[in-house]
């Protein structure tokens, strides 16, 4: 009798394992299909009503965009992207330099930045604007500091890990030069994350834009704000033609953004 | 003394890159002002946050029955949306890869991504809820939307940059085309798509949080009457549960990956 070696791909615990994720998985799901409340009529309704919803969405109405101030909502919202952009990229530097485990040296200052970042991710954008909406009211000042705060996490985040990738030879060679530390993050450092810098700041921009157009449903401003008053008053045509103004807005960013990544960056 | 302090400075900043600070930093004035920015504006604020963290300390748990019932009910809509959403994406994904399929077949499917992805999910949420009425179905619709926006554009990427060699060598041998796609397309990507799969998971997890607020079913709709009815510290409640689930799905999410790439 000749003994056949058997290959097999994974071993038992592997495979167990798999299937351990597998069976959770389906049973996470069986579970939730037959608890969650749900009317299937409502289901079924649901094209009609679409449909119903479109009709009344149709013509759209432009000459509101003049009449309710739809343009300057727009101008706002943009604004609210670009400032909470920039408030979120001064922000996020030094939770990334605090971050980023080959410039601070310690792991628990790096553990308290990488909870910073996660926070911040973790609470969504409109929970965010809830928040500044209760502590500076409602208006733009509320809407920029929510789209700040929830970029930390993103910012901080790339920036950490383009941080940790840099080449030690000029860093190196600027402290054996004597160079305090300031001029070794400016020149040592700086140079080296800067394209990895203004492509994240663009892509965040970008996100942003999309973002700050439905913030002012909770009432921290730009064109979400529109958006609301439309809807709490059946305004469907209106809402249609702030629905096309802000596709056509994020469109237009999200255009910009990649041909300036292709040109400059 | 002088010839050294005369020298050009190695690192020069280049007269186009200053243009280039002057111009972000007039448009940071001008973006204030059309904002209608104010220091004072900010010191009151300042103060209010003073009052809102004094009173969402201690955060109030008492209503933990609801707490919980409503977070079930998140995870439920997560669930539901990431099984239907990642099911759907799949076959999405694959029909919008450009070198598996003909261009027929791509166009359309390219066509449901991008307008799966046009638009933000609490946007997609307001239709839905209008669509079809308050509660769960209306979240998990939305997020199966942003599902198929989010997986089946990545997936179809990653199909894009397999290696066409077991592809070619399995038509050679004469497979048919299903055999091709789970012999030699599967087996490349898998990996990734159990990566996109647990992300979106987790992503679906964090915005089921949010379509509450509009409505649609879940944690949200109890965070937002928390915050109109100035109930903060079962706000606070609130906000830490949402942050500990997540933080438990991501590293069930790192588990899961762990399992999957050895």
């Amino acid at each position: 009798m000749t003994n056949t070696m058997t290959w097999e791909r994974f071993t038992p615990g592997q495979r167990l394992a798999r299937f351990a994720v597998y069976l959770g998985a389906v049973s996470l799901f069986v579970f939730s299909l037959s608890t969650v409340e749900i009317i299937p009529e409502f289901l079924y309704d649901a094209p009609y009503q679409l449909q119903d919803l479109f009709t009344r969405m149709w013509p759209i109405d432009f000459a509101s965009y003049t009449q309710e101030n739809i343009h300057e909502a727009l101008i706002e919202t943009l604004n609210i992207a670009s400032l909470g952009t920039i408030l979120a990229l001064f922000l996020a530097v030094p939770v990334a330099l605090l971050s980023a485990n080959n410039i601070t040296r310690s792991p628990i200052l790096n553990w308290f930045g990488k909870f910073i970042l996660v926070s911040s991710r973790t609470v969504n954008s409109l929970v965010w604007a809830i928040l500044f909406v209760a502590i500076f009211g409602p208006g733009a000042l509320a809407g920029t500091f929510a789209i700040g705060f929830r970029s930390i996490g993103f910012c901080g985040k790339l920036l950490a890990e383009a941080l940790e990738e840099v080449d030690h030879g000029p860093i190196e060679a600027l402290r054996a030069a004597g160079a305090p530390t300031v001029s070794i993050l400016l020149k040592g450092y700086w140079p080296q994350v800067a394209p990895a810098f203004w492509g994240l700041a663009l892509f965040r921009w970008d996100i942003n834009v999309r973002e700050s157009s439905v913030i002012g449903l909770v009432g921290a401003g730009g064109i979400g704000v529109a958006l609301d008053t439309a809807l709490n008053l059946f305004r469907w045509q209106q809402v249609a033609l702030i629905l096309l103004c802000i596709f056509t807005i994020v469109i237009i960013a999200e255009v910009a953004v990649t041909k300036i990544r292709q040109n400059i960056i | 003394m002088t010839t050294e302090a005369q020298q050009k400075s190695p690192f020069k900043t280049k007269p186009l890159v200053r243009l280039g600070w002057l111009i972000l930093a007039c448009y940071v004035f001008y973006a204030l002002n059309a904002l209608d920015f104010t220091w004072e504006r900010f010191i009151n604020g300042l103060g209010n946050g003073a009052q809102f963290l004094s009173e969402m300390i201690p955060p109030n748990f008492e209503r933990w029955k609801l707490l919980v019932e409503n977070l079930i009910e998140t995870i439920e809509i997560a669930v539901i949306a990431s099984a239907f959403g990642i099911g759907l994406s799949l076959p999405i994904g694959m029909c919008a890869a450009r070198n598996l399929m003909p261009d027929w077949v791509t166009w359309p499917a390219r066509t449901v991504i991008a307008v799966c992805r046009s638009f933000h999910p609490v946007i997609f949420a307001i239709l839905f809820v209008k669509a079809v009425g308050f509660g769960p179905l209306a979240g998990i619709l939305t997020l199966i939307f942003l599902s198929i926006g989010f997986i089946g554009k990545l997936f179809a990427e990653a199909i894009e940059e397999i290696s066409l060699k077991p592809v070619e060598a399995m038509k050679a041998a004469g497979a048919p085309f299903m055999s091709v796609l789970i012999f030699a397309v599967l087996p490349q990507v898998f990996n990734r798509f159990i990566g996109f799969a647990t992300y979106q998971f987790d992503a679906n997890l964090r915005n089921s949080t949010m379509v509450g607020i509009v409505g649609a079913g879940g944690i949200g709709g109890t965070l937002f009457a928390a915050f109109q009815r100035f109930d903060y510290d079962f706000l606070a409640a609130i906000l830490i549960s949402i942050v500990a689930l997540i933080m438990l799905s991501e590293l069930l999410s790192v588990k899961i990956k762990a399992i999957f790439n050895d």
